[in-house]
Order: structure tokens, then C-alpha cells, then sequence
């Protein structure tokens, strides 16, 4: 974030950083002989000591199946498990623990909206409007409904730097519009989108608005009554959690209206071959066994994060992506994409010359680990053209010596190909 | 293996200045390939003569290691039979994911230089895809992926 003015931020204690790291037994790996410096968070973040315990003692002392037996295990396992929610009403702040839903990641979220929202409400003739910075994520499932249904999408466009343009946003509403569907952070780019001004005005409409949390609830505090946000997701193994396992926030009142995703045991009231009641939610969404080991550890990660503060995380994060952005604009044959004035931790980015798929395989013997190719949002790799970026996408974890070794290596590579 | 020993000077040469680069105007067969985890995309074309391989070009937005693939390919396959032009796809498939032995014979020539690719399990289809492309025009199909 340039022009950054940290008179005009809240005071936080700095992260002890080099304490921090201590947690994460991964950050000891040695890559080719070379300490592991993981700059691809964006993906898939790194779990720490106090997570992989709690899942240890989930499995090694607390597994059973939920809501069914009045056995010891279950009961213990059915009281983390909503502990669990709990613990995910909290860090979003919802008003109620019912409204958060588990789902195997943002993706599950987000088509169990598309499909219990979308396949009901939905009609010919309605217009969806997306974003150009979504990830095929939030793109696709809304496709496949509004296909459907003969309904329309509708996007709205970016400038030069990665941000939405707020004003053709407004445009793109019309009568027949049902719905917004918006990334809270660009996987691609890093942008921190208006969401709660788009929110607002998506309400005048009365419209409700789905929010892609996948690359934000690692970094930014989130509160999703602020927001007024009627749908938000986001994914476990992100926020230092494990795989299999997400989050869906949805209002009461629109998650009461909604059709469940999918069939099956503990989301049913009564079941007779005539006709079948569907519990109340969030059980209505929460259909077969769902991953209770992965949501209690999820509760732990929030724990974690919670623990350290994401204000602190947020502003360690925001130091780190100053400096980055400041060694990135003084290397020469280097060229950033995307620089929205507010920005994620991410940093996108082409060497002249260079594909991004070699410059991944290089750094990979410096035991430098990014991400090279679309991320999953072609849109943006068209509206930008360019085939594929590297990504360098970085964490509470990462080091300001981190940036330097990552800057070297880049160095090295223009060198082969000089 | 560092993927640093895989760009040898041969192939950063050929990345650099890729042979037979851009589209036949008379081509008679054509195909698109792609790899849709790094976004590599290229286009091939060929004029075949009584089952010769008279012509052959390509162009596209790719990494060095299919881009050099590529480059090398078309050099390789230039006026030979559709036959051994096939046997090479074959060999040098059977190379890049370890099942060729570089030490008896075959008829890959100096395309042995993308062998260490076989170590490297991200880089194979980048190395494989111009391979597969050819295959793929030859059989008469419009598209290849290595997926």
C-alpha cells in the first residue's frame, strides 16, 4: 500500500514475529538445503503447533459421530463441534451461532448459496452481477444457475490498478437485478474491495450480496453485521486450519428461506416416503456427517488468530507489503499487477522476459515457494493480459528477510535469462 | 534435481529464438495445445506432402521449457516421414517421464537435453505439450491438453 500514513492507523503492539515462527514446525523445513521461506499463503496457509495438537486431540481422544448417540465420545465430540461454531459466530461477529453454517471451503459456501438461493429464487430475465476480480470459484456456480434459470450476468469492471469501479458498479443495477456476488480481497491481486459500500448500495436495490472471505479472514478483521453482508465464506486451511472444512455466513431470515444444498441424514426433522420436514438451520444445511475433527480444529486456528489479534496481523502484514512493493518498483524488468491503494498482502507480479511458470521453478531452488499461473481467475489475467503472474502472497509468519531472498533469487533468475 | 540444471543454454537459446515460429499460410493440418495449470498455449500447424512433414510452424504464449520443446520439435520434424515423426513423439514421451533409456539407442538427437525434465514431475507436461500437439494435428484433432 503505498502512501501508506501510519499516523492515521490505530496504535498496535507490533507481533513478535520471530516467537511467532517458533509455532510452525514447516517454517524449520529445509528446501533443497536452503531454509523454506513460503510465500504462497494465498493458497493454502501453514498450521501451527497449538492446531495440529488440538486435531491430535480431537482424534486421539474425542472422535465419535455427532448429534446421533448418547455415548461419552459423541457427546464430547457434538460439544466441540458447536463449541466450534461458536467460536466462528465470534470471529465474524455474527448475531447468532445458527447463521454459521460448516461447508467443506469457500466453494461449497458458495454453491450451497447459488444452488438453495439461486435455483429458488431466481427467474428468466434476472441479472447477477459478479466481478472482474473473482476467482472461477465465485464465477462458475452462478453461471451454472443462471444457465438454468435464463438469468443474466453482469460484471463490473476494474481500472488499471486491480480496483473495482465503484460508480459502473451502481450502473449495473436494473429491475431485474437478483443478485451480487463480490470477493471481500482479489486472490489475484490483492485489492481490498469496498464491500461494505457496494453492500449498501446492492440494499437500496434490495439486493442481497454474497461475500467471497476466502483471501480476507486470514488478514482483516472481519464483522460481518458492519459489513451488513447477507452471505460470507471463507475457508479453513486459509486461516491456519485444515483442509475440508469452511464457513457460511448467512442471515437468519435468508438461510430460513433458502432450499437445502443437499440431502441427507441430520438435516431432517421427520422423513416418511411421502414427504420429508427439514430441520431448522444450520442442521438443514448440514446434510450427511459432516468433518467435525476439521471444525473443531478450525475453532482452535480461530482461537489462534484471534489470540495474536488480526489488527496486529493486519498492520505486520501492511509493513511487509510496503517494503515488498518498495524492493519490487526498484528492480528493473520487474512489473507489479495490480496496485490498489488498499491491498492485501499480495503481491502479483510479471518478469520481463521471463514466464511465470520458470520463474516458479527457480525459485524453487532457492527454496522460494510462490504461485505461478491464472490463480483461478482468468477475467483478471485477461483484463490485465498477461497469461499468468507469479504471486507472491504472504502471511503474519513472513519476514522482511524474506522479501530480500526473494528479491535475490528473482535477481538470479534474470540472470539465466539475460 | 534444481530445475536450474534443466535450463541449459541450448534451451534458453531456443526460448530466446524460437525456429519455425508462426503459422503456415497453406498448412494442412493444424491443432491448438494446451496446459491449463501454467497457461500454456500454442498453436501448430504442418503442411504434409505424401505423408512428409514439408512445413511445419508455431507460435503461442509459453514457458521456456515448452517454448524450447517446441522450437526443438519443429527443427526435428522437418522433413521427415509422418512415421518417424510419430516414433519421436513416442520416444521422447517415454523420456520425460523416465521410460526411456538416453543410453540405447533412439532417435531423439539432441532433444536428450529435456530428459532431466523427468525429474521434475510440475515441468513434464510443459516439456510434453508441443508433443502432444503434434500428435494431435497429425491425428486430424483440433485440440491437445495436458490435462
Amino acid at each position: 500500500m503505498s502512501g501508506r500514513d501510519s499516523m492515521q492507523q490505530p496504535l498496535v503492539k507490533p507481533i513478535d514475529v520471530a516467537a511467532l515462527r517458533r509455532d510452525f514446525p514447516v517454517l524449520d523445513l529445509k528446501v533443497k538445503d536452503k531454509p523454506l521461506i513460503f510465500l504462497d499463503n494465498a493458497a493454502s496457509s501453514q498450521m501451527p503447533k497449538q492446531v495440529i495438537e488440538r486435531w491430535v486431540k480431537y482424534r486421539s481422544a474425542q472422535h465419535a459421530n455427532i448429534h446421533r448417540a448418547v455415548h461419552y465420545l459423541s457427546e464430547t465430540a457434538t460439544a466441540e463441534y458447536e463449541a466450534a461454531r461458536r467460536k466462528v459466530q465470534a470471529f465474524l461477529n455474527a448475531r447468532e451461532e445458527r447463521e454459521c453454517i460448516f461447508t467443506s471451503g469457500t466453494t461449497d459456501g458458495i454453491n450451497l448459496v447459488a444452488h438453495g438461493y439461486g435455483r429458488k429464487f431466481f427467474a428468466a430475465g434476472d441479472e447477477i452481477i459478479l466481478t472482474t476480480l473473482e476467482h472461477h470459484s465465485n464465477i462458475v456456480p452462478w453461471q451454472m444457475v443462471a444457465e438454468e434459470k435464463g438469468a443474466k450476468i453482469r460484471v463490473v469492471p476494474v481500472n488499471d490498478r486491480g480496483e473495482l469501479l465503484v460508480d459502473e458498479y451502481r450502473k449495473l443495477f436494473s429491475r431485474n437485478t437478483r443478485f451480487v456476488a463480490m470477493t471481500h480481497v482479489s486472490n489475484a491481486l490483492g485489492t481490498i474491495n469496498p464491500v461494505k459500500e457496494m453492500v449498501a448500495i446492492a440494499h437500496e436495490h434490495g439486493v442481497p450480496v454474497l461475500v467471497d472471505g476466502a483471501q480476507a479472514a486470514p488478514h482483516l478483521k472481519v464483522d460481518v453485521q458492519d459489513l451488513d453482508c447477507d452471505f460470507y465464506a471463507f475457508s479453513g486451511h486459509k486461516v491456519c486450519g485444515p483442509t475440508g472444512i469452511g464457513v457460511l455466513y448467512g442471515k437468519a431470515a435468508l438461510l430460513e428461506k433458502m432450499q437445502p444444498f443437499k440431502g441427507g441424514g441430520d438435516m431432517i426433522l421427520s422423513v416418511t416416503f411421502d414427504k420429508t420436514t427439514y430441520a431448522q438451520i444450520p442442521a438443514k444445511f448440514e446434510a450427511g456427517t459432516p468433518p467435525i475433527g476439521e471444525a473443531i480444529t478450525l475453532g482452535a486456528a480461530l482461537d489462534y488468530l484471534s489470540g495474536i489479534g488480526l489488527d496486529r496481523i493486519a498492520a505486520h502484514e501492511t509493513d511487509l507489503l510496503d517494503y515488498a512493493t518498495d524492493r519490487f518498483n526498484r528492480l528493473p524488468g520487474v512489473r507489479l499487477i495490480g496496485t490498489a491503494e488498499k491491498k492485501a498482502a499480495v503481491l502479483s507480479f510479471a518478469v520481463e522476459g521471463v514466464h511465470p511458470h520458470d520463474v516458479g521453478s527457480l525459485l524453487n531452488d532457492d527454496g522460494v515457494a510462490i504461485r505461478t499461473g491464472h490463480h483461478c481467475a482468468q477475467p483478471v489475467m485477461q483484463r490485465f493480459k498477461v497469461p499468468a503472474t507469479c504471486r507472491a502472497s504472504f502471511a503474519f509468519y513472513n519476514t522482511t528477510d524474506e522479501v530480500d531472498a526473494l528479491v535475490a533469487s528473482i535477481g538470479r533468475v534474470q540472470k539465466l535469462f539475460a | 534435481m534444481d530445475s536450474r540444471a534443466l535450463y541449459q543454454e541450448m534451451i534458453l537459446e531456443h526460448n530466446k529464438k524460437p525456429r519455425n515460429w508462426g503459422m503456415l499460410a497453406d498448412a494442412t493440418h493444424k491443432a491448438e495445445g494446451l496446459n491449463p495449470l501454467c497457461g500454456d498455449h500454442i498453436h501448430l500447424s504442418l503442411k504434409l506432402n505424401g505423408g512428409q512433414v514439408e512445413a511445419v510452424g508455431f507460435e503461442g504464449e509459453a514457458c521456456a521449457i515448452c517454448k524450447a520443446s517446441a522450437s526443438m520439435m519443429t527443427v526435428a520434424v522437418k522433413g521427415k516421414s509422418r512415421t518417424d515423426a510419430e516414433l519421436m513423439v513416442q520416444e521422447f514421451r517415454d523420456m520425460t517421464t523416465g521410460k526411456l533409456d538416453t543410453h540405447a539407442p533412439h532417435h531423439l538427437g539432441r532433444l536428450t537435453v529435456f530428459a532431466g525434465v523427468s525429474d521434475l514431475p510440475t515441468r513434464v507436461k510443459c516439456a510434453i505439450l508441443p508433443w502432444h500437439t503434434l500428435h494431435a494435428a497429425f491425428a486430424g484433432s483440433d485440440t491437445a491438453s495436458t490435462e
